[in-house]
């Protein structure tokens, strides 16, 4: 189940001709596909794709009625291999991924797709994970697309725009051959805007119908000679293709007038921002109307020469805003203007920098820079010489004291009490090199944990850590993968290369029972059932089936004295090869949301239910934060109380607490205070419950009575 | 051609576009928030655009959403996907940091942007694992909030919401209508919520709560602050009469004190009786008689004070008797039902989180017999390891209970048992140590007594907080008779409370090494 359900915004997918869709980027790909008479969509979850993904699950009965098939692919390798259906079959398939690390994972695949290239058409929708907030290293995904020669567009960043990037994109891998890779960076996946749509189509080919009627064709299939007849092809026939429905079908767009000094060429996804920024400096409407001439390449590869060269006519100077580096539109407009004898100066990061996302501020700063430069005449004074708040002093006071707050472990998150027993059996033993993986387990780097060296790639944890495996060494290293990249990749990449190479490591694989990070969708060792997909397939079968002698089971992260006494005996253990140990115990993010209406309903329906909150005794606890230093809770807090002999915070816990229990069970493995209590409330307790409670609260307050009675007591506040 | 930003009005006429964003922790609903203000919008014939970045980032990390809005004039205009610096009219920070994050990041800007702020503090971990006090400065950042921001409403949202029983997105909702920095009426927005489907009640209370606080706060700006002072000492005392009069007797002890140490007396007395008996607090009030002696007005009595407040805090250490005593009593009982709320019909059950060591048993023995297993060890090993492991005990049942209360009973012996005996010999020469200084070097013997502030934390932790406590006084000989002898103890005391292992302490030391 994931984290988000689209199952009552699914329903707009219905919608017909001329009606108006009204909601978020990523439903609007899944709508246009549709109308595109999709017949296979495939992709692998991550942001900011990983909606697209939850969205088409949730559509399953409105593809089913279509015809289309949908598959939650293994990794986005398989996502992009699965295109191949598309090679010998007129059937349009589409597969969805995060870009660049998905991009990475695919690229075998796609250097194979884009060699023998394909009939029907094949859309790659990339969403780029770039700028402020990204989880991933900052890379492009252009590189890949100049690389395997395929094509890609970047549309400007509306919902009308976006559809029709896609429409455009599917006649333009049938016309060129050639699969296409439609670029949709972050926030244009979550905008929230409105086009009007068209009727769905059913696929000219359905899956089912090629099965029946298999075709091949030698000349399609990468092996020589027919691969180097591909590479001929891509540049004889292929590309050219593509130039021209570029060029006929006017996918890049002109705005602004005709005839000026200074222009500005843009990636569709810069055009809002370049729009802002020119109206910032008076030189732009709300609706886009601008006195600077704009090139915006919708298709940022291939370039279109002659559109170029004719935009560059009669201006002196042309800025290029191209997001990421290396500039590669940048060095092909210069090449261009180069080889054409022309006059026009090309520039672009001289005035805007090399590397980081091009943010509002950037954008103005770079657009007014090129412009005072240029044509400081079209400027307002305002922005030719401005008058600057100078608030830079009160600015860096301010940095010093506020604190950083990098994402960690939610609340209750069953992956805390695992970091929290490696850190307790580091104090024993010693400081070991810990590789980490991606996934939610990956905030074990942040404070409070401070664990884990590096992270490799996705299922890659146990991989990177495989040179660390030598017998003169009297420590051993330790790495995590979680339950996603373990069937991602990890399970041959990490552990079968493990056993292979007999290494002597110790490996923790983090089941929380989803692929939690992008969203909780299911994955094959997941506990819950799935109509559609085939899930409850245990880690440990599969690391046993693998080779592995050594395998721990935790079914409950939570025992912290359990865990760390396993990861000991890991760490110290006679035995030979690589030691798994599977953490098993269920997101918690997941489980509230799939529990709180069931437990809120039962108590309402009048059955016995216990529920679990903890609590500090703060006259108890001596705010030394010792208990915080192996949670990092967002629940557990300080809190100043109201007593000048304390000078410190104590702990507290707040009323998000969820009841895991990790504070007690640190408590006592680390040996911490006795401060923490768990309080359990039952509700509509049984008769039993309800007679014993009167008799313990008898005798209970028989006994304080006369305690007290015989002493000083100060009454509470 | 639109006008000049610098020019534009606090809400935008005709067909500008209205910036808005929201600086929120992740879990806090900015997502629900950023749907209700697009919703708004809508309701009101404008044309909207919001957008967030969602992903790892929502993971209890600072997210933002963002969201432009105009008035709808048959065209769709161009909004921005993400804010820019000094480019937003309105924005709204879920907590108090993430309003200075907005500040420091730009989009805060004092000729046109209305700031509404909860003022409440949701700590980073970087704060909460500093083992003294690691919280930043609240004040500084509303001082800079006021400056920064064209209109600065600040109020603690996340309080408001959690009494109407609903989440801080409905009533920064409520705040957000009630600025009036939309040019939106109020009932739009209550239709907004009423159609979102859940919680539509709780949210509509915590909507109007947010919406009165910032009417009102147009007349109150930045009043509320954190409280501060303490409720006054001795509220109600109850017992036997005669330990009443021997209590009546001891507080007159206090009433002669000079003035300025009375409050601080007054409450340690209470905590070292409330922890032992009478005459305890009698020896309380003898040792500290000794400051007092040795202080005077010219000094503030800082000495006696800062005596009175570490004297009880050394003299109630915390022991198993201690813990047991605590946990057992009437009012405690009373307070964990208040704070997990226990409702009429439902029972709670308690259980308590202990790991008894060899050392804590040791401790709670007589003197002699816990000193002649100590010094064995074998037969302490022995020993532990039937003893040391984690122990739940259910103070809800009679035999937990029993248990605790029995322990919590050995307080009258707790003068003869090993714990009480190490403890005291501690306290004596720390004291000793202290009031020796008092002549020589005022300032240092009030610094000597404030590193009792050390000393906190069980097992492990208390090990170590001792081992700080001497390291800091182990500066004492480099740097007596300076002048700034007291300024370096309370450094080495401060930077000691800033980690854990007292990494920074020790470079402290190196630096007062290399004073010499």
């Amino acid at each position: 189940m994931a984290e988000r359900s689209f199952v009552k915004e699914v329903e707009k997918l219905r919608l017909g001709a001329g009606e108006e869709f009204s909601g978020e980027g990523i439903l609007a790909i899944t709508k246009a596909l549709l109308q595109c008479g999709v017949g296979y969509v495939g992709g692998y979850q991550g942001a900011p794709i990983s909606h697209l993904m939850d969205v088409l699950a949730d559509a399953q009965e409105i593809l089913g009625e279509l015809g289309v098939h949908f598959e939650a692919s293994a990794s986005e390798a398989t996502a992009t291999a699965m295109l191949a259906a598309s090679v010998h079959y007129p059937i349009r398939g589409a597969a969805t991924f995060k870009s660049t690390v998905g991009t990475n994972v695919a690229s075998d695949a796609l250097a194979n797709l884009a060699s023998g290239g394909v009939t029907g058409g094949a859309l790659i929708i990339v969403g780029e994970d770039y700028g402020e907030g990204s989880s991933i290293m900052q890379e492009r995904s252009h590189a890949f697309a100049m690389k395997s020669q395929v094509w890609l567009l970047d549309p400007r960043p509306n919902l009308p725009s976006i559809v029709k990037a896609v429409e455009d994109g599917f006649e333009l891998s049938e016309v060129s051959n050639t699969p296409v890779m439609l670029l949709v960076r972050i926030r244009s996946c979550h905008v929230h805007g409105q086009f009007v749509t068209k009727d769905n189509k059913r696929p000219a080919m359905t899956v089912a119908e090629a099965l029946d009627a298999p075709r091949r064709d030698t000349n399609r299939i990468v092996l020589p000679p027919a691969s180097f007849n591909h590479e001929k092809e891509k540049i004889a026939k292929r590309w050219p293709a593509a130039v021209d429905f570029i060029r006929s079908r006017k996918i890049n767009e002109f705005f602004g007038p005709d005839e000026a000094k200074v222009g500005i060429v843009l990636q569709g996804g810069m055009y809002n921002a370049v729009i802002r920024a020119l109206q910032r400096m008076g030189l732009a409407d709300n609706y886009g109307e601008t006195e600077v001439p704009l090139y915006v390449l919708n298709a940022v590869y291939p370039l279109v020469d002659d559109e170029f060269l004719r935009f560059c006519e009669g201006k002196d100077s042309v800025l290029v805003i191209e997001e990421g580096q290396p500039n590669y539109i940048e060095q092909a407009f210069g090449n261009m203007l180069h080889k054409a004898g022309r006059g026009t100066r090309i520039v672009g990061k001289e005035f805007l920098p090399m590397a980081g996302e091009y943010t509002g501020q950037v954008m103005f700063d770079g657009i007014s820079a090129f412009l005072r430069d240029g044509a400081p005449h079209i400027l307002p004074v305002q922005i030719r010489a401005p008058n600057k708040i100078d608030n830079a002093d009160e600015i860096s006071d301010l940095a010093a004291i506020v604190p950083g707050r990098p994402p960690g472990f939610c609340t209750g998150c069953p992956e805390r009490p695992i970091f929290a027993a490696t850190k307790l059996v580091e104090q024993e033993l010693g400081q070991h090199h810990i590789a980490s993986d991606i996934g939610c387990h990956l905030f074990s780097i942040m404070p409070p944990f401070e664990l884990g060296a590096t992270t490799m790639g996705y299922g890659l944890g146990p991989a990177s850590a495989s040179a660390f495996n030598s017998p003169d060494a009297k420590r051993r290293s330790i790495s995590f993968v979680g339950d996603g990249g373990f069937w991602h990749n990890g399970l041959t990449s990490s552990i079968g290369n493990a056993v292979f190479n007999k290494n002597d490591g110790v490996i923790v694989i983090v089941d929380n029972f989803y692929s939690a990070a992008t969203g909780g969708q299911d994955i094959l060792s997941s506990r819950a059932s799935n109509r559609s997909k085939s899930t409850k397939h245990p880690i440990t079968e599969a690391v046993k089936g693998m080779g592995v002698k050594w395998v721990r089971h935790i079914e409950r992260t939570y025992d912290v004295n359990k865990m760390r006494d396993t990861l000991r005996e890991a760490l110290t253990t006679e035995e030979t090869g690589p030691k798994v140990i599977v953490a098993s115990s269920e997101c918690m993010l997941n489980r509230q949301r799939r529990e709180k209406p069931l437990v809120a309903k039962a108590i309402k329906d009048g059955e016995r239910i216990v529920k679990p909150k903890f609590g500090v005794d703060e006259d108890i606890c001596t705010g030394d934060h010792a208990c915080m230093r192996l949670s990092g809770c967002p629940s557990l807090s300080v809190k100043s109380l109201d007593d000048p002999l304390r000078d410190d915070p104590v702990a507290h816990i707040d009323q998000s607490c969820v009841g895991c229990g990790n504070c007690g069970e640190v408590a006592d493995a680390a040996v911490l205070c006795p401060s923490f209590y768990r309080a359990d409330v039952v509700h509509n307790p049984g008769r039993w419950d309800r007679f014993m409670e009167t008799m313990r609260r008898r005798l209970i307050g028989f006994m304080q009575n006369r305690r007290e009675s015989r002493r000083l007591t100060f009454a509470d506040i | 051609m639109v006008a000049l930003s610098s020019t534009k009005a606090a809400v935008p006429q005709d067909d500008s576009i209205i910036k808005l964003a929201v600086l929120a922790v992740g879990g806090q609903g900015g997502g629900v928030l950023a749907d209700w203000i697009t919703d708004v919008a809508e309701r009101n014939g404008y044309l909207a655009q919001s957008t967030s970045v969602a992903g790892v980032a929502q993971r209890t990390g600072a997210t933002i959403y963002y969201v432009e809005m105009c008035h709808d004039a048959g065209r769709r205009p161009v909004f921005a996907l993400s804010p820019a610096q000094g480019d937003v009219d309105i924005l709204i920070a879920a907590e108090l940091m993430e309003a200075g994050r907005a500040i420091m990041r730009g989009f805060v800007t004092p000729d046109r942007t209305t700031l509404i702020a909860s003022s409440h503090r949701i700590a980073a971990v970087s704060e909460k694992i500093e083992p003294g006090d690691g919280r930043a400065s609240s004040e500084k950042v509303r001082a800079t909030a006021g400056n920064a921001s064209k209109r600065f409403i600040a109020f603690d949202m996340e309080k408001v919401a959690a009494d109407a029983g609903s989440m801080i997105s409905a009533s920064l909702f409520g705040a957000l209508a009630g600025s009036g920095a939309l040019p939106f009426p109020r009932e739009s927005y209550e239709e907004t919520i009423s159609t979102s489907g859940r919680g539509v009640k709780a949210s509509l209370a915590a909507f109007a709560g947010g919406y009165e606080g910032a009417r009102g706060h147009a007349r109150d700006v930045g009043a509320k602050a954190e409280p501060s002072g303490a409720t006054p000492v001795s509220r109600s005392v109850r017992g036997p009469d005669r330990l009443m009069r021997d209590w009546q007797a001891l507080r007159a002890r206090v009433e002669v004190y000079p003035e300025t140490v009375r409050d601080m007396a007054g409450r340690g007395l209470q905590k070292v009786v409330d922890y032992q008996d009478i005459a305890y607090g009698r020896e309380y009030l003898d040792r500290l008689d000794k400051a007092v002696a040795l202080d005077s007005a010219a000094h503030e009595y800082a000495l006696a004070v800062a005596g009175a407040k570490h004297l009880a805090n050394a003299m109630c250490y915390d022991d198993m008797i201690r813990v047991s005593d605590l946990k057992t009593r009437s009012t405690r009982d009373a307070r964990v039902r208040r704070e997990v709320e226990v409702k009429n019909g439902t029972i709670l059950q308690v259980t308590e989180y202990f790991h008894p060591r060899i050392e804590e048993f040791c401790g709670t023995m007589p003197a002699r017999l816990g000193h002649y297993i100590e010094s064995r060890p074998k037969l302490a090993g022995f020993l532990d390891r039937r003893i040391n492991r984690g122990r739940r005990i259910r103070t809800d049942s009679f035999t937990g209970f029993a248990a605790l209360w029995f322990i919590g009973g050995l307080r009258r012996w707790r003068r003869g048992l090993l714990r009480h005996k190490v403890e005291m010999e501690h306290l004596e020469r720390w004291y000793r140590l202290a009031l020796d200084h008092v002549s020589a070097d005022y300032a240092l013997a009030v610094e000597i007594l404030n590193c009792r502030r050390l000393i906190k934390g069980y097992s492990d932790t208390h090990v170590r907080a001792q081992s700080k406590f001497d390291r800091v006084l182990s500066g004492l000989d480099l740097v007596k008779g300076r002048d700034d002898a007291s300024d370096w103890i309370r450094r080495l005391r401060e930077a000691a409370l800033k980690d854990e292992k007292g990494t920074m302490l020790d470079g402290a030391l190196k630096t007062v090494a290399s004073l010499r």
